[in-house]
Formats: C-alpha cells, structure tokens, sequence
C-alpha cells in the first residue's frame, strides 16, 4: 500500500464527508449512505443506499447530485460516477446524473424551479437546532434569565464543537460570524424581542429533537434494511485498483475504513 | 378495555389496516418496495418476541386481524384506515370489501373509514357520495404521496381537494386522517411539510384534521400548527412503537405533543398490521418519563393516557364509553387550550 494510494482513498471519503443529509444535518458517511467506494485508472465509481426505498426522491437526488459535485471538485480522479442504490427513483436518478441532466432535467414535468428553496427551509432548520445546542451547553452549567439569554453574543459561546457547529450554520443561512453578534435570531438573523426569547427557544429545541429522532430513526433503518446480506454494517467497502504511477504496482484489495 | 394497577382503560385503535402486500397483489416492484420498508420499520422497532415473519406479514387475513386487535389486544374499538396504492398493486393495498365486510359483522367495534383522491376530479366526487352512503363514512384516509398516472403527490389546498373536503362536510364525513408521505408534486417542496393541512384547518373547522404519525418526520412543524387550530389532532401511528426500543425519544415525542398539543388532541394507533397493539398498549400504561428528564417533561398522568389510549378518538367518532371508563371531564375537545406553557418556559 503506498502513500498515494491511501492519499487517494482518503481525499475520496473526505469529500463524501461534506455531504450531508438535508433533513438531519449528519454527514452521510457518518449515516452509512456511502455503499462502497471503486478507484481504478479510469476514474471513482460511488454507490449510496439510503433508510429504504421511499425515501424522499428529492433528498435522495440533493445527496447523490451534491457527492458527485464533491468529488469532482477534488479534479484529477477521472470520470466520476455516482449511483443510488435500491431506490424507487434510482433508474431516474441514476439515469440523470450520468447525463448531468440537474434536477429539471432528471425530473422533468415533476419538478418546477429548483431545490434551492427546499435545501434552505432546511439549512434554517439546522441552524435553529444547534442555536438551541451552544445555548443549552451553556444553560447547562449555569442558570440564565430570559433577558441574559437574549442578550447573548457569539463572543460569549466557549470554543468548542457547539460554538463551531452553530458558526458554519450561521455562514449556510447566509449569516455574518461577528463576536458581537446575538446568539438567537431568527432565521433571517434578527434579535429576538424579549418577550418572544422563551418561545424561539423552546421551539428551536422541538426542532432539535425532531432532527435528532429522525437521524436515529434513519440508522436504524438502514442498519435492518441491510442486517441480511452486507455485515460491514455502516462503514463503506472501498477498492482500489488504480496503477501506482511511480512503481507500476497494482493494487487490487478491498478495505474497510470506519 | 386493559386494566393495570386498579385502572381501567377504554381502548381505541385509530388506524389499523387489512392489507395485502403479497407478490400476486403486486403490480410492480414498488409493490414489493412499499411491503419491504413496512416490514423493515416492523422489524426495527417491535421487540424480538413480536416480530412476524415475513410470509405472516404479507397479509392476515379478518380472523387473524379479529385476533390480534380485540382478543390478545385489549381494543375495544378500532377504525380502518385503507391506503389504496392502486400504482402497486392490482386489489389495492387496503382490502376495501374485506375490511368492511369485517365491520358490517361487528358494527361494535369496528369503523371502516375509506379513501379518496382529488385527482380524480368530478368522477371521484360521485364516487364519493356513494362510498359516503354505503359505507357509512364518518372518516376518510388521504394518502398524500399517493401516485396516480404521471402525479406522485397533492397537497390538501389544491382547488380539487378544497372541493372534496366541502363535499365531505356536506357528507356528514368529519374527521380527515391525513398520511404524509415522501412524494408531492412539484418535487420541489418538502412531501412532509404540513403547511396545507394548517390551511385547510383554518378554513374548513366543520372537520376534524387528524395528522397520522403526528406529522414525522417533521414533528415540530405539526406540533406548530397544531398550537395554531383547533381542529387538528395527532395520531400516534409510527411514534409509539419507539417506546420499545428507544423511550428516552419516546419521552421527547411525547412530551413535545403533551407540551404543544395537550392532551385531548392526541390519539392512540398501533398502526396494525404494521405492529400489533397488545404490547404497545401494555407498555404506553406503564411509560413514565424518565427521572432525569422531569426537568423538561411533566410526569404523564393516568387520566392523560386514557384520553391517549382511547377517550380522545371515542368522542371523535361518537363511539360510545361505558360510564366507569369515562372521565368526569369529556375528553378530546376541539377548544381545549394548546401550548399552555410556551410563553414563559425556558427549560433545556
């Protein structure tokens, strides 16, 4: 195994790394959507499988479309392709991303403008979520009034996974970093009045368990949809058999990377 | 009707199904997707002594379904709710004749709620009167990701379905059980979003809104609207099974509908075949919200879970209760206020 080969296998998960599931804000390759992963001279082939087959055909199609974007941004990897696995779509699906249709192209009459409107309503989403995380972090190991947590600016948030989550929530809502920004807004950024700062908070918490439920609800799924016949569980099967350009090695093996 | 621990509990099931998914029935391979991921979410979330194997769960039949629901599981009452999936399969998913053909030999304890489709324009309106008329409806059952030639999917403010509600008002059929799935048309909006059901609540409150799996995956949102209207109920079907094998969520899921929607909007199901209501029953009776999280979530009272297990869906469905298993309050009333404690509560 050399160092490019490996250099390669990682660039390649990284890239699926920032993908994410619209609805639960996790990476899917944290969720185990990545099937497995094939690198050969010609270029990477990627399949993704999802919870079952009535997923979202939209959502479905916003993972695959973004993975194959991902990827392709690394350059130098030859042709990409990315597949959807075991979908009620993935022939339309499937059919679209090796036209490189987009989604008009892909869905034709069933689709209208564009998912931009959807991909936000649930970037919002997520920002509401873990808004009410750095904030109960917080609350957490000290009592707050209503006017202190109102009152909160970024520069209060210790450093830290909650403060650095909410922080690329803020930048995908198309919201500015400032330390002496406030804590919780609405979705479009604005201070929240006093006398509406225990409901934006208690909602932001539903919309945290409602993400977080179905996150879990997901893995399960998956894990039992595939249980029968894939025991690598949620961790994709990678294969390399791309020529090492400096030796003329060729690696053939199947790895598993968590 | 299950007693524990000296108490009594009058028990509506308010979706259960007499389906059939097997591979004759199927016309394509989403006949076969569409029983899979059912059989998946049964296997997934029942504990390991009630899951069925996967030939029992293609289809059971009138006297296996009598069993299940009122001989081993404690139901007093329980109310079809047919999905038609007539893309899937050739008979349909829900087995329209048997299931009513169940009901007419036992009118006290079973409804048959039947289904239509706004995409069938005026033809399905008068199919809908007759449909009213025979079966006696006092419910329907909208399958909104339901696909029908090149459509896979309505929303409920779209002008047909307006006039298929008012048809239903003018029908005497008053309670509308809505089933979010994950197709709409145009793909390019969110299938769960329930903003149309918020609207319709609004503008028709002759009629009762009933969301089915109390708006998953988008709880929150159903939780808001249902602050908003008074006419829109919440049904448990997929959200009580997670009592089993996550109750820490369940805790949440409950104490979220208790909190925004209270009490008397909440409805019990076991969502048969899907899971059988024999240990759903027996464990909602015996839930309490864990210790640690009675910081969040307020203890669930006896009281609360009788309206839940069958009060609430008894006074939407005229369903008559036996005097020692009612509650000197009346349970599921419309006004009942919602969300009670949202404006000043902050609690992490």
């Amino acid at each position: 195994m050399t160092s490019a080969a490996l250099s390669a296998e990682a660039e390649i998960l990284d890239a699926l790394a920032t993908v994410t599931d619209p609805e639960l804000d996790e990476p899917i390759t944290d969720l185990g959507f990545v099937r497995s992963v094939f690198i050969d001279d010609g270029g990477v082939t990627v399949h993704l499988r999802l919870p079952t087959a009535f997923c979202s055909p939209n959502f479905a199609y916003l993972m695959a479309s973004d993975a194959l974007d991902a990827l392709r941004a690394l350059g130098g990897n030859g042709e990409i392709r990315v597949l959807l696995d075991d979908h009620h779509d993935s022939e339309k699906i499937n059919a679209g991303l090796a036209a490189d249709a987009g989604y008009l192209g892909t869905f034709g009459d069933e689709a209208e403008e564009g998912l931009t409107e959807l991909r936000d309503v649930f970037w919002r989403k997520a920002h509401a979520a873990a808004m009410e995380r750095a904030i109960g972090s917080l609350l957490r190991q000290a009592p707050m009034d209503v006017e202190r947590i109102g009152r909160l600016t970024l520069r209060d948030l210790p450093e830290g996974q909650p403060k650095a989550a909410l922080l690329r929530r803020r930048v995908a809502i198309g919201l500015g970093n400032c330390p002496n920004s406030r804590v919780l807004v609405d979705d479009e950024g604005k201070a929240i009045p006093l006398e509406a700062v225990p409901l934006r908070l208690r909602f932001a918490k539903s919309v945290r368990i409602s993400m977080e439920g179905n996150a879990h609800f997901c893995r399960g799924l998956l894990a039992t949809r595939y249980a029968d016949d894939e025991a690598g569980g949620a961790v994709p099967v990678i294969t390399n058999i791309r020529t090492d350009l400096d030796n003329g090695d060729v690696h053939g093996r199947a790895i598993l990377v968590p | 009707m299950y007693r524990k621990d000296g108490n009594s509990y009058f028990v509506v099931d308010a979706h259960v199904a007499l389906w059939d998914g097997r591979p004759e029935n199927q016309r394509n391979i989403h006949g076969k997707q569409f029983i899979d991921c059912f059989y998946d979410y049964h296997r997934n979330l029942s504990p390991e002594s009630e899951v069925w194997s996967y030939q029992e769960y293609l289809y059971q039949g009138g006297q296996r379904l009598i069993k299940d629901l009122f001989d081993d599981g404690y139901v007093d009452h329980a109310i079809f709710q047919p999905a038609q999936l007539g893309e899937f399969y050739y008979k349909g998913f829900g087995q329209t004749e048997e299931a009513f053909a169940l009901t007419q030999r036992h009118p006290d304890k079973l409804t048959y709620n039947h289904n239509f489709d706004p995409r069938n324009g005026e033809a399905g309106l008068d199919r809908l009167r007759d449909d009213a008329r025979r079966f006696g409806l006092k419910g329907v059952k909208l399958y909104t990701a339901e696909w029908h030639g090149d459509s896979r999917g309505y929303k409920l403010d779209e002008a047909w379905s307006r006039r298929y509600l008012e048809e239903c008002i003018k029908l005497g059929i008053k309670n509308i059980h809505v089933h979010k799935g994950p197709t709409i048309r145009p793909l390019d909006r969110d299938a769960f979003d329930v903003a149309d059901v918020d609207k319709v609540a609004t503008d028709y409150l002759e009629l009762n809104f009933v969301v089915e799996h109390v708006g998953l995956p988008r709880l929150e949102d159903f939780c808001w609207i249902a602050t908003q209207e008074s006419n829109v109920y919440g049904g448990l079907a997929v959200a009580i099974p997670f009592i089993h094998t996550r109750p820490r969520y369940f805790a949440q899921i409950i104490g979220e509908l208790l909190y925004w929607i209270g009490e008397d909007k909440i409805l019990f199901s076991s969502d048969y075949a899907l899971w059988t209501p024999k240990w759903l029953i027996e464990k909602f009776v015996d839930f309490q919200i864990p210790d640690d999280m009675l910081g969040e979530y307020a203890p669930i009272t006896v009281d609360q879970k009788r309206k839940i297990l069958g009060l609430n869906a008894a006074t939407l469905y005229d369903i008559d209760v036996p005097a020692e298993l009612q509650l000197a309050q009346p349970a599921g009333q419309g006004g009942a206020e919602v969300a009670a404690g949202a404006k000043e509560s902050v609690s992490i």
